[in-house]
């Protein structure tokens, strides 16, 4: 559905994208991660016909973002990272014009509108000036102005930035909605709303594509290591070192109070080990676990290998 | 152009509830008013004197004593009201990022272009349809030709195209409503004072330098002629500030 082939923009002297190429299915769900700076939004203004790239191509369902851009514009929706709000505007009279711009005739507008608001709950504001909306509700009419004209894609560049945890909720319930019937492009550096909302990541560093997989994918090509946690009553100097006595063990962390991070090789399974250990030494096991590795350290172990590679 | 259109009503909605349009429009009413004013008043003391001086009487013509400096003076009026109505076009959607919300929808830059220019136009025509309750006056007191009086505002209303074509492309050159009514003050200021440099420069150029001249177009319209030429530059002047507008627009999409 959607081509990405070597995608390129320069502002100037600075390179914002560097040969980005991917591909999007109908219907996914798919989440563009990356630090400030990344390329994300100008990604997005690309795929929304807003830019030109300088080189590459990006074909949305057969055409062009170039060169014809007026077609693609009809099928995709757009909430950039502040919402297009015209202040001044009541709810109702603002999302009424966004249907209208997006060539639906004027008979269909307003059921179009009505089904917007019902979809993203404004009934209560439909009258209200957008100025005098909360950021959660401004938000709100910032997504119901993207999907006003039933697009097949929606492209949200940052969706939840600025909003308090309530409104977050909110939000990402809706897009979750969403996702059932749309292709839906999505930029967060909140880690945790890729990880509820996406089905596959693209993570950006530098304008340059670090990583491009499902979650789980990602999260086990990227775990060269286990991790398990040891907690323990007693505190013994030598419990570092008697960890790194098996071949297994990488690295020993000491963690607060008697915690102990044991870096090891994958699929070692040490816990059994461990646990013989501490009770021939009278440790006193509180607690041994196996730590998951987050979406946060995949994220910052990408970037941050990406950055070594550079330098 | 539906499109430009819904522009434009979205335009003139953000003019007619905000109280820019209010203020402009009194404070154009106002200025002319007073101005009409005194000229009718100094008519008509020309005509009381001339009552007792029977040979003065012959000069005396509503259109030209009244009339035609009304209208000039009410060009000079909007020279400074019509920045102000032209500056928020493209600098207030910049500055307040709903310029992507146009260029993500299925629009064609030139029909956003047309929107702006048509709302604005709309604006100063009313402005000035509303100032012509004067001359209205006068064809209830005296019996002033309607010829000149037609092409008279004909006239006015292209000159304020002219400026708001003006207003519009610099506009669309900031994200700052101050730059740009400063820019399309100073420029419209310009072309109207570019004639007085016909009499430094030599016989050709100075007679370009007068053709260019914004005022000069108007004379002919005012006497109640409407000369091809006059036409021709009004509407090629705005023409080529619209598009000299698409080419900025355009080239902001490439940097």
């Amino acid at each position: 559905m959607i081509e990405v082939k070597n995608l390129t923009k320069h502002y100037g002297p600075r390179r914002a994208i560097n040969n980005l190429t991917f591909q999007i299915e109908k219907g996914e769900v798919v989440g563009f991660l990356g630090p400030n700076g990344a390329g994300k939004s100008t990604t997005m203004n690309i795929l929304s016909c807003i830019l030109p790239a300088s080189s590459g191509t990006a074909i949305i369902q057969g055409h062009d973002t170039f060169e014809h851009s007026l077609e693609i514009r009809k099928i995709i929706g757009y909430l950039p990272e502040t919402p297009p709000l015209y202040p001044d505007m009541s709810v109702r009279d603002y999302l009424l014009f966004a249907a209208k711009i997006r060539g639906i005739s004027n008979k269909g507008c307003k059921s179009a509108v009505d089904r917007v608001i019902e979809k993203c709950s404004l009934k209560d504001v439909g009258h209200r000036i957008i100025e005098r909306l909360s950021k959660g509700y401004q938000q709100r009419v910032g997504l119901a102005q993207a999907m006003v004209h039933d697009p097949d894609i929606l492209i949200l560049d940052e969706p939840t930035i600025g909003l308090d945890p309530i409104q977050i909720i909110e939000i990402r319930k809706l897009i979750q909605q969403l996702a059932a019937s749309h292709t839906i492009i999505l930029s967060s550096h909140i880690l945790p709303e890729i990880t509820q909302i996406c089905k596959r990541v693209i993570i950006l560093n530098e304008g340059e594509i670090a990583a491009v997989d499902t979650l789980d994918g990602l999260t086990a090509s990227l775990r060269k290591s286990e991790r398990l946690s040891l907690t323990v009553r007693n505190g013994d100097s030598d419990i570092e070192e008697k960890l790194n006595s098996f071949e297994q063990v990488l690295s020993v962390l000491p963690g607060e109070k008697n915690q102990y991070i044991v870096e090891c090789e994958l699929s070692s399974n040490l816990q059994d080990e461990f646990a013989r250990l501490a009770l021939e030494n009278q440790w006193g096991i509180v607690e041994i676990k196996p730590i998951a590795m987050t979406l946060e350290d995949v994220f910052l172990k990408l970037t941050i290998e990406e950055k070594d590679v550079i330098a | 152009m539906r499109m430009t259109w819904i522009i434009a009503k979205r335009d003139l909605g953000s003019f007619f509830n905000s109280p820019i349009f209010y203020v402009v429009t009194t404070v154009f009413l106002l200025l002319y008013s007073f101005i009409f004013f005194n000229i009718l008043n100094f008519f008509s003391f020309q005509s009381f004197q001339a009552g007792q001086l029977q040979a003065m009487g012959m000069n005396l013509n509503l259109n030209e004593m009244v009339i035609e400096p009304s209208f000039h003076n009410m060009s000079v009026i909007l020279l400074l009201i019509i920045p102000i109505i032209t500056m928020r076009s493209f600098a207030d959607e910049k500055k307040m990022k709903t310029f992507r919300l146009l260029l993500s929808s299925p629009v064609h830059l030139i029909e956003i272009i047309l929107g702006k220019f048509l709302a604005c136009m709309i604006v100063v025509t009313l402005m000035v349809l509303i100032s012509a309750y004067s001359i209205g006056f006068l064809f209830l007191l005296g019996e002033p030709e309607l010829g000149p009086v037609i092409t008279g505002y004909l006239g006015i209303l292209l000159m304020a195209g002219c400026y708001v074509s003006v207003g519009i492309c610099a506009s669309s050159l900031t994200d700052n409503q101050i730059v740009a009514a400063v820019l399309t003050f100073g420029f419209s200021l310009f072309m109207w004072v570019i004639g007085w440099g016909a009499q430094a420069a030599g016989p050709t150029t100075g007679q370009i330098l007068q053709y260019l001249s914004i005022v000069e177009h108007m004379e002919r319209f005012l006497r109640g002629v409407v000369d091809t030429s006059d036409l021709v530059y009004y509407l090629s002047f705005i023409l080529f500030s619209l598009f000299l507008c698409h080419r900025v627009l355009d080239s902001n999409r490439w940097r």
